[in-house]
């Protein structure tokens, strides 16, 4: 039962921390790709826009530029969006063509790109420049919560298996007062009365652990199934990482730690109070 | 081996439970405690075992100041000590060989010798073929006896017993007195805190008498001298 309690308030933020591995691993397949969309005007025509892609090809700091016409876009706008039907029905395509400039990588500093930007977005054929590190940005800005959240959490599920070990502790030092006492009377010192409820409390931590990782293999190994299905949707192979080996011994680390220094406060706590007389 | 200097014991609320109390007793003697309950035969016992602390004057056990103990010194202080009680303070749930065996589980003996000391304490109480039973199926004097095995397995100087033959019939009573003649003989200083003045008064050691908190007889048969 305390096994089980510890073994959840555990699981929490180790699943999340699995979790938040996997979502740094995505955004930093994601890293490198820093592009910069460019939205021609619509009268920009066809040729100009070839042109102006050779033209930034020629450029330091572009290391690649793809161009995507105004029917390309329509074709794949119509296979992937479900809207087909629906974009046949109008009688022109709305859609600008793209340019999609990569920066070259020892330009892809922020700073840089964001100069870079600034020129393209001068040019008067660019309807729209777009950098699309924007909402990378974000992503990690959102992440950097998440963590800060996540330690928040750990150290109040931390307390709560503190409290819980303590608990569980006191009860146990209180059914066996009797031993207790007679233990005091013929001599016993305090260390030797600790020990039994230490090995008490580091099984516990270490119960409670071992549950943890149960319970945080089997939700990743039901989350795998989807998470490949969704991955494949955006054309990523992505798999959905495990409990490494260093999350797993810190797992069991701070689980046994947990159950020994629980059980060590409570034992400093209650046993003064038991006294033979 | 034991001195009690003008120690007075008094509880919260204003309670005296020994007044002004002196006497020494040399090592290796035996002798009785006696007086009504509550008399301060009980507290006078706790203050040589150092489960209560004199309020005022001062307490000698073998040439040591108890008041200087501290608490962490206090287990190696009891490990001389041997405590016998009328509740016999046994682990129900242990067999009478783990009872006996657990003082010197606690001083940390190796396994092999403490099945010998504890034998050999069970011999002598007569105890020796209930080695492996529980304690709630023995009798009153058996789980007696078993007590005093377990106060006697680590060989202490001083033993300590409090009305050791209180629910016992006089038959018994007598028997545990014969037990604790035994181990004064062989140079263990023993005190027995008993209310049975028809047995104390058939043998032959010192008497001292407690009275409302006050040491208010010292006899002793041997030397038939007499303080007041």
């Amino acid at each position: 039962m305390t096994a089980a309690v510890i073994g959840i308030a555990l699981a929490l933020p180790t699943g999340l921390h699995v979790l938040l591995q996997n979502a740094q691993q995505i955004s930093g397949s994601w890293d490198g790709s820093a592009q910069i969309s460019l939205f021609l005007k619509k009268s920009v025509s066809h040729r100009q826009a070839l042109r102006l892609a050779r033209q930034l090809r020629k450029r330091d700091e572009i290391a690649k530029v793809s161009y995507i016409s105004r029917e390309q876009a329509l074709q794949e706008f119509q296979q992937q969006s479900g809207f087909g039907d629906a974009l046949k029905a109008l009688t022109k395509n709305p859609l600008p063509s793209v340019l999609i400039v990569q920066p070259a990588l020892a330009h892809s500093q922020p700073e840089q790109t964001a100069v870079l930007l600034e020129q393209l977005r001068r040019d008067i054929r660019v309807d729209v420049a777009q950098l699309d590190m924007q909402w990378l940005k974000r992503l990690y800005a959102i992440m950097d919560i998440v963590r800060r959240g996540l330690l928040v959490l750990a150290g109040l599920l931390a307390l709560t298996v503190l409290l819980v070990v303590g608990n569980t502790i006191r009860l146990a030092i209180q059914n066996r007062r009797d031993e207790i006492v007679v233990i005091k009377l013929i001599g016993g010192t305090d260390a030797f009365i600790r020990r039994p409820f230490l090995y008490t409390g580091f099984w516990y931590g270490f119960f409670g652990a071992i549950l943890a990782f149960i319970m945080v293999y089997t939700a990743l190994l039901l989350l795998s199934g989807p998470v490949e299905k969704l991955a494949l949707l955006y054309h990523n192979s992505f798999e959905l990482s495990r409990l490494d080996l260093d999350t797993t011994l810190i797992l069991l680390i701070s689980g046994v730690m947990l159950g020994l220094v629980g059980s060590w406060l409570a034992v400093g706590r209650h046993l003064r109070e038991i006294e033979p007389g | 081996m034991i001195r009690f200097s003008h120690a007075c014991k008094r509880y919260p609320g204003g309670y005296d439970a020994l007044n002004q109390v002196n006497f020494h007793m040399p090592r290796g003697q035996m002798a009785f405690l006696t007086g009504h309950s509550g008399a301060g035969k009980s507290t006078l016992l706790k203050l040589i075992a150092l489960l209560e602390r004199a309020s005022r004057g001062q307490v000698f056990v073998n040439g040591q100041n108890l008041a200087k103990i501290k608490r962490p010194r206090i287990p190696f202080f009891r490990r001389n000590i041997g405590i016998i009680f009328q509740d016999h303070q046994l682990l129900f749930d242990r067999t009478v060989f783990d009872n006996v065996a657990l003082p010197l589980i606690i001083a940390g003996l190796p396994q092999r010798d403490i099945s010998k000391r504890v034998r050999a304490a069970l011999d002598k109480v007569g105890l020796l073929r209930k080695e492996k039973v529980y304690p709630v199926t023995l009798s009153g004097g058996e789980q007696q006896r078993v007590g005093i095995a377990r106060a006697v397995v680590n060989k202490p100087p001083l033993l300590l017993a409090d009305e050791p033959t209180g629910n016992l019939d006089p038959e018994l009573s007598r028997e545990i007195m014969h037990i604790f003649e035994d181990f004064s003989q062989v140079g263990v200083t023993v005190l027995v805190a008993s209310h049975d003045l028809d047995l104390i008064s058939q043998l032959p050691y010192r008497q001292l008498t407690l009275k409302g908190g006050r040491l208010v007889a010292d006899t002793d048969p041997s030397t038939q001298e007499q303080v007041g």
